[in-house]
């Protein structure tokens, strides 16, 4: 049996807005004589908007009411409704997430994107997207294989690197198309990022709003700018200017890649440069596209061609944010959806301590995690011991209760999260300890991080499962 | 004659390589009366990979945690490394052994079970004329009858079946997490006992001496090379002797590398609330 629910993706980067509508497919892959596994089974773009530039009120505020007309009327063309939408995520990407106004853009787009649609910023979840989005992760798994993906728009790059289909390294620069903008295509300089301004001073340029670029002096900045992402990359040393550049950490660069894909407005420009760059959008986009073409990069390294290139984020946003629980769970249906969670994640070294050890072990955690000494909601994480008997499960159950009633507040529900196949049981006898009295959302086959952040949808009409985003803030290394 | 053969012997032993010293030395060789051997079965197979210089280790190892196949097991010639094939020897030992042994009476007793038997006299008789183990004579009738209360909304008992391992390893934390399960929906579940040399219809013979709403039976799976301690829970809604088989429900699979008992157990009790609720089992029951 088959079940479909439409996620919705909207990207909010520094030049373009874009939207997609994807229809997830969910089936239970077991044999009728086991337990249910319901996976999702496929992932179907089935809309995408036209790409529109992000409107601006002013260079560092983003106009939301314009925003939100361009979403409303994508709604219309598409012909959906917010409330035939059941998952999905809003993302303000890039140079845009610092805008002063990006919450309040949030918050005149909740709502419009149905019940469950989360929103999420961050550079290193955002490299994830992208490169999810661009087909890296998989890639990576197919072939067995290291892909970075970078994805390269108008204000950052941000670089995911995946393994055998998991995340191993991110990383975000300030390099981007836009971050030198003209006026028209003439060449008259509109605009100047902060970051952009000291790079060219270290190159002995000086480069102010009002000027005129030549061609040739946007090449060599755009050279410059490649070699920045070389120097992240290790094919060429590091300089003084990289770790200015970065705006989080930098790649650990202790393993080999195998391939280096690029997505993001960029990328095309990357890939069908001919001639001479130009100033075709106003900015420097063209000519880094073809200083990357023309950089150490793909002489060094292999190159992979993107299967999404500036849709990669918004696509990645849509259809590979969500994910679902494991199928046996145990969930207080009057409780959910749950958004914005934080989840505090026990250790290898606590999960190795003895059952009856765990409720003081969560117990020292949840302090350290409550410094305020406010009551709030949080989730606890954990992968479970392996091979538990009846009565564990009641020690261990006994023990989260025991851990957490000092820092959950009262009407919040007891939220767990488990990597191994126990939640249903583990969800009944806490339950069953609490008197049925208070709500309890016990769900599995779902890994966290300590730091993530979780939101979890209602449960689906026939398959008993619930769709859940996991939010990668930081990467834990 | 002697002299020359020992000769022969340690030329061909010594072309073999330095395994020819090693051999000949008595004192060292590993296995003695009084140390144990190694355990074969210890090793995680998914987690073993005997190619010698993978091309990619990570990813041959993530496809190998997917499959209990033995896969990645290298060769010597045409055939299994040593080390292969005497796993492969050892795991069909444990599923010899699962099916062959019996129950042990300590831990029926421990649990406090009632014990009754199908028709079968022996183990032998019980995997040689199989229709004996779904029939039960008049003395275990009455037995049963006298120590378990009738009309209960469910009747979980314990049945060897194809593998005792099985049933000693998972019985009981699926049952108690089942019973959890069950009266969190308000439900209460009849006496359990245990019955000896059982095929899965007994459950139609129970019934009719019982007259539960819901029979469950936890049973031992006819084990494979993977594992020896597969169980499997098979139910009906108020089954009779002779019913269709597409009346019993199933949930296989129980055990530690497949689902865990407890979590089988939590499972099991919402099919039941289920099967209450529709009055039905087997393709009957909806979703």
């Amino acid at each position: 049996m088959k079940e479909h629910i439409l996620s919705v993706g909207i990207d909010i980067g520094t030049t373009t807005t874009q939207l997609v509508f994807s229809r997830l497919t969910l089936e239970n892959t077991a044999s009728m004589i086991s337990i249910p596994r319901v996976e999702i089974i496929a992932k179907e773009v089935v809309f995408q908007s036209a790409i529109h530039f992000t409107p601006l009120r002013s260079q560092s505020e983003i106009d939301e009411h314009k925003v939100r007309e361009l979403i409303e009327q994508e709604y219309r063309s598409a012909g959906i409704t917010p409330d035939q939408v059941q998952t999905g995520a809003v993302i303000i990407t890039g140079e845009a997430a610092r805008k002063k106004n990006a919450e309040s853009v949030l918050r005149t787009l909740s709502g419009l994107a149905g019940e469950f649609v989360v929103a999420t910023a961050g550079p290193a979840l955002e490299g994830i997207i992208a490169g999810k989005g661009a087909g890296a992760a998989q890639e990576s798994k197919k072939r067995g294989a290291t892909i970075a993906n970078l994805d390269i728009g108008g204000g950052t790059t941000n670089i995911a690197v995946f393994r055998n289909g998991d995340v191993i390294d991110t990383a975000c620069l300030d390099i981007g198309g836009r971050l030198i903008r003209c006026k028209d295509e003439g060449g008259e300089v509109a605009y100047v990022a902060d970051k952009m301004r000291h790079l060219t001073r270290t190159m002995n340029l000086v480069i102010n709003e009002g000027q005129s670029l030549t061609k040739a002096l946007s090449e060599k900045i755009a050279r410059r700018m490649a070699g920045i992402l070389e120097e992240v990359l290790g094919v060429s040393p590091a300089s003084q200017e990289l770790p200015f550049m970065l705006n989080d950490h930098d790649l650990k660069r202790d393993y080999r890649i195998d391939y280096v894909s690029f997505s993001g407005g960029v990328a095309d420009s990357i890939n069908d440069i001919r001639g001479e760059a130009d100033f075709q959008y106003g900015d420097l986009g063209k000519f880094l596209g073809k200083a990357i073409a023309d950089s150490r990069i793909p002489q060094q390294l292999k190159i992979l061609k993107a299967v999404e290139t500036i849709r990669a984020t918004v696509v990645g946003a849509g259809s590979h944010t969500t994910d679902i629980s494991g199928s046996t769970i145990s969930v207080s249906p009057s409780a959910l959806p749950l958004k914005n969670i934080p989840v505090l994640k026990l250790s290898a070294e606590d999960e190795a301590l003895p059952v009856e050890a765990w409720g003081e072990a969560i117990r020292k955690k949840m302090q350290w995690f409550n410094l305020e000494g406010e009551k709030q909601q949080m989730a606890l994480a954990f992968k479970g011991p392996d091979n538990l008997g009846f009565h564990e499960v009641e020690t261990l159950a006994a023990g989260v209760i025991k851990g957490m009633e000092d820092v959950l507040c009262k009407d919040c529900p007891l939220i767990v999260v488990i990597e191994r196949d126990l939640a249903k049981v583990m969800g009944q006898t806490l339950l069953s300890q609490l008197g049925f009295k208070k709500d309890v959302i016990c769900i599995d086959t779902i890994k966290v991080e300590n730091g993530d952040y979780i939101d979890i949808g209602r449960e689906l009409a026939e398959s008993n499962v619930v769709p859940v985003i996991v939010k990668t803030l930081v990467l834990n290394y | 004659m002697d002299t020359k053969i020992k000769r022969l012997i340690a030329e061909v032993l010594s072309e073999m390589g330095g395994a020819g010293a090693a051999c000949s030395d008595e004192s060292s060789a590993p296995a003695t009366s009084d140390t144990q051997p190694d355990d074969l079965t210890v090793e995680n197979l998914k987690e073993q990979l005997l190619v010698p210089d993978p091309a990619n280790r990570d990813a041959y190892l993530k496809a190998k945690g997917t499959t209990v196949s033995r896969i990645g097991i290298w060769r010597a010639g045409p055939r299994y490394l040593t080390e292969s094939l005497l796993r492969f020897s050892a795991d069909h030992a444990i599923a010899q052994f699962a099916v062959f042994h019996n129950v042990s009476e300590a831990f029926v007793k421990e649990w406090g079970l009632l014990e009754i038997k199908t028709k079968c006299v022996d183990k032998d008789q019980f995997l040689t004329n199989p229709d004996l183990g779904r029939e039960l004579d008049e003395e275990n009738t009455e037995l049963l009858r006298k120590h378990c209360p009738g009309k209960a909304r469910v009747q979980i008992y314990i049945a060897d079946g194809l593998s005792s391992t099985a049933v000693e390893t998972n019985a009981k934390d699926t049952y108690l997490a089942l019973v959890q399960g069950l009266k969190g929906h308000g439900i209460e579940v009849g006496t359990p006992f245990f019955m000896r040399y059982a095929r899965v219809p007994a459950m139609d013979k129970i019934s009719e001496i019982l007259n539960p709403e819901v029979v469950v039976v936890l049973i031992g799976e006819r084990p494979g090379l993977a594992t020896g301690e597969s169980m499997s829970c098979y139910m009906a809604y108020s089954p009779k002797v002779g019913m269709p088989e597409a009346n019993r429900t199933v949930v296989s699979n129980i055990h530690r590398g497949g689902t865990p008992a407890v979590e089988a157990g939590a499972h099991i009790a919402d099919v039941v609330k289920k099967m209450l609720d529709q009055k039905a089992s087997g393709l009957a029951l909806k979703k």
